[in-house]
């Protein structure tokens, strides 16, 4: 790396006075040479800036002057989700339904997690691969499973990439995803505002709006949140067509993306896709300003804990063991 | 400025600034292009890196940010680690102008030009560093004000935005106001120009603790999580500032014939003396909390200095910090680089490539290992971004050696508008009254 002038700065010279460069005869040749060099230059910036041309085939003219989710009409936002239905059947061959289910008034949603029936099959994470339209190169999931030891609820003593069968004797199993925080710190720490939390409680993400800054990657405590590092690649059988702008839609590479409590399911009064996988009945996910609903049941009668309460983040999503 | 109004002086009557100031750029632009054969190899070489560099990075934008070695575990690496350290030096270079303007250093006062320079350098290549970090830079206006959503004051980012763009303003506008009335002969305004010098002072301490407010303000990573952050990395800002500035002095010693006043070179030794010695007791303070406590909180400092579960990255990194910085504290102190200006100038170069490390891969890397989930997955720059890097910093050198070419031949009388006059070996013309 050429990181200081000192390295190549020529050291003979001395301090000696320098006569300045006027030598006529070789004006001449010396322009030539400079507009030479000139040409040199330009051709190699052209040559070096080759690659952008793809990227910028890409992004048209609509993409790049989309305005903020929340700043939609609702004629602009219909236009937009049928422009992105038409790209997801361009750029990956699938017919694909994407609208926008608004939040149901009076609902809160939270989940509870029985720590003491889980038993790490990692059901809930490869249904949310699938039904998120998650990259398959990569086996992305919102949820990673952690295999702890019994007698500690530190993760430095947990593993999430366990391979053998489970539950193995001594440990339990610790599923983590996005714990739609009340206090957020990745939605403060967005530049841009591309992050903030529905009425819900769900803390989505405008995908055509983030800028890919990753700081709300480095404010999260919970590794919730994943990058698009390249475009997702999803074979067109595979891809979920059922989709919703703020959630499962195939994400645009460049962006952050994050568990979204399935909110095109949810807000249309389906359990989230990890809650319905899950065989031992350890997911509890409801209405939290429904009295009458399981999870107030759980927040009632067991014991809860949230994932490092020390930091105020006021998660929503809680854990308790039963026996 | 007013555009009509008659100069008095060598400068004709209808002479305005409409014409004065397009000339003064081509002045500029050709002073840019004209010099000798190691001129021409010097920016040749640096524009070669930068094509490699811009390059890297189209081919970054093409495929994605897969090219680079950061992933969801480390999610910043060495761009980040760069602009980091860049803002540092940005905010170092100030470290001349309280010298010349705080306390009237007269000798400090002739070269103090390149210590702005340096901050417009080193603001630029801090941009670029962040740019080249986003996922997608053609979404960079839905952070302009007013056009996008500007998360002010809640985004720590946005504040840094501020301040960094403000601080290249207030040293283009003192630089370029002064060179400007140079080439024109035009006496120097005070109040175009004191006031704004002064501005800068504070605001070259505001873009280093806003920077590592940006780190120290999240709470899910512990090893930023510390109030004696900002103190480090201004502490640290004044070693590199003043390293860089020396070598800087001693190179346009010898490459022209402008007379660099030699106090001006001891006044900056003096500082980095105290300032090295300054931010290795900071480290060692960091150091000895993280490790005596023995909680979690130190797996990250466990990691960077002695690895962590058979994982060591970044050990060798961070003992040749060490090694550099403790060595140039000694060569300081000695005798030796008061008498002779090789060791300083060694010294120099050991500490601006220690703190480099310390600031920059040793400082933003650890946060994410172990992960927030205390996953350890390691990170080393992957080519692209080296590549990337070193394109950056081609540029930023070439920005710096140009505009010192500019404000040298334009200060010492080389360049101006009318007739030539004698040239003086002053790089700063005083300010009236002053």
């Amino acid at each position: 790396m050429a990181d200081r002038p000192t390295s190549e700065s020529p050291q003979s010279g001395g301090s000696g006075p320098r006569s300045p460069q006027d030598p006529k005869p070789t004006a001449k040749r010396r322009t030539i040479l400079k507009w030479l060099g000139g040409a040199v230059g330009a051709a190699g910036l052209a040559k070096a800036m080759e690659p952008l041309t793809s990227f910028t085939r890409d992004i048209t003219l609509d993409e790049f002057l989309q305005k903020h989710y929340q700043e939609l009409s609702p004629d602009e936002l219909e236009t937009v989700l049928r422009r992105l239905e038409a790209d997801a059947k361009r750029d990956y061959g699938a017919d694909v339904r994407i609208d926008d289910a608004p939040p149901i008034p009076g609902v809160q949603f939270g989940y509870a997690l029985n720590l003491s029936i889980c038993n790490g099959c990692r059901k809930c994470a490869d249904a949310c691969h699938q039904e998120n339209n998650h990259d398959r190169d990569t086996n992305n999931s919102y949820i990673r499973v952690f295999e702890m030891t019994n007698g500690s609820l530190d993760f430095e003593q947990g593993d999430p990439t366990y391979t053998h069968a489970t539950p193995a004797p001594g440990k339990y199993y610790m599923p983590v995803q996005c714990q739609q925080c009340d206090n957020p710190p990745c939605v403060s720490v967005c530049p841009v505002e591309a992050t903030w939390k529905e009425p819900d409680g769900v803390v989505v993400v405008d995908y055509d709006w983030c800028i890919g800054c990753r700081y709300c990657e480095a404010a999260c405590p919970y590794h919730a949140r994943r990058f698009n590092w390249k475009s997702p690649t999803i074979p067109a059988e595979e891809i979920n067509p059922d989709q919703g702008y703020l959630s499962n839609r195939i994400r645009p590479r460049g962006v952050m993306e994050k568990c979204t409590f399935c909110l095109h399911r949810t807000r249309r009064g389906r359990l989230p896709a990890c809650a319905e996988a899950c065989p031992t009945g350890a997911r509890v996910f409801g209405d939290l300003a429904d009295p009458d609903s399981p999870i107030r049941y759980v927040l009632a009668n067991k014991r809860v804990f949230v994932l490092k309460e020390e930091l105020g983040t006021q998660p929503r999503f809680f854990y308790f063991f039963d026996a | 400025m007013s555009t009509t109004q008659s100069i008095p002086g060598e400068i004709s009557e209808n002479s305005t600034h409409w014409v004065s100031y397009p000339r003064f750029l081509f002045e500029c632009a050709r002073i840019a292009f004209e010099g000798d054969a190691r001129f021409y190899a010097w920016m040749t070489v640096l524009t070669a890196i930068l094509l490699v560099g811009v390059n890297g990075w189209a081919q970054q934008l093409a495929q994605g940010m897969a090219l680079t070695h950061m992933s969801d575990h480390v999610s910043w690496g060495i761009y980040i680690a760069n602009f980091t350290f860049l803002v540092g030096l940005a905010a170092g270079g100030v470290m001349m102008v309280i010298p010349a303007y705080l306390y009237e250093d007269r000798q400090m006062h002739e070269v103090v030009i390149l210590g702005e320079l340096l901050a417009i350098a080193a603001i630029t290549m801090a941009l670029a560093f962040v740019t080249v970090d986003l996922g997608r830079p053609d979404r960079f206006w839905h952070m302009v004000p007013q056009i996008g959503r500007f998360n002010w004051p809640s985004s720590m980012l946005t504040w840094d935005v501020v301040v960094l763009s403000g601080y290249l303003l207030l040293n283009l506008h003192i630089t370029g106001y002064l060179l400007y009335s140079r080439f024109t002969g035009r006496p120097l305004k005070r109040s175009w120009y004191i006031p704004f010098v002064l501005v800068s002072v504070a605001w070259a301490i505001s873009i280093h603790t806003v920077t590592a407010f940006l780190y120290s303000g999240l709470g899910g990573r512990p090893f930023w999580n510390s109030a004696i952050l900002a103190p480090r990395f201004i502490a640290s800002a004044f070693v590199t500032g003043p390293a860089f500035l020396i070598v800087a002095l001693q190179i346009v010693r010898r490459v022209t014939t402008f007379r660099v006043p030699e106090g001006a070179i001891s006044t900056l030794a003096s500082i980095l003396r105290v300032t090295c010695v300054i931010n290795l007791f900071m480290l060692g303070a960091e150091v000895f909390t993280e490790f005596y406590t023995g909680s979690s909180h130190g797996a990250s400092a466990q990691y960077l200095f002695f690895g962590l579960h058979g994982k060591n990255a970044l050990v060798p990194w961070i003992w040749s910090a060490i090694v550099l910085n403790v060595s140039a504290a000694l060569l300081l102190l000695s005798s030796l680089s008061r008498t002779n200006p090789r060791v300083l100038e060694l010294a120099c170069v050991l500490t601006f490539f220690g703190v480099w490390i310390e600031k920059g891969m040793g400082l933003i890397i650890p946060a994410f290992v172990p992960s927030t989930l205390h996953e350890i997955i390691e990170y080393l720059p992957s080519l692209t971004e080296w590549k990337i890097s070193a394109g950056i910093w081609a540029l930023g050198i070439g920005l710096f050696t140009v505009a010192t070419k500019i404000a040298i031949h334009i200060l010492t009388g080389q360049s101006r508008l009318g007739p030539a006059a004698p040239p003086r070996p002053h790089l700063h013309p005083h300010p009236e009254g002053h």
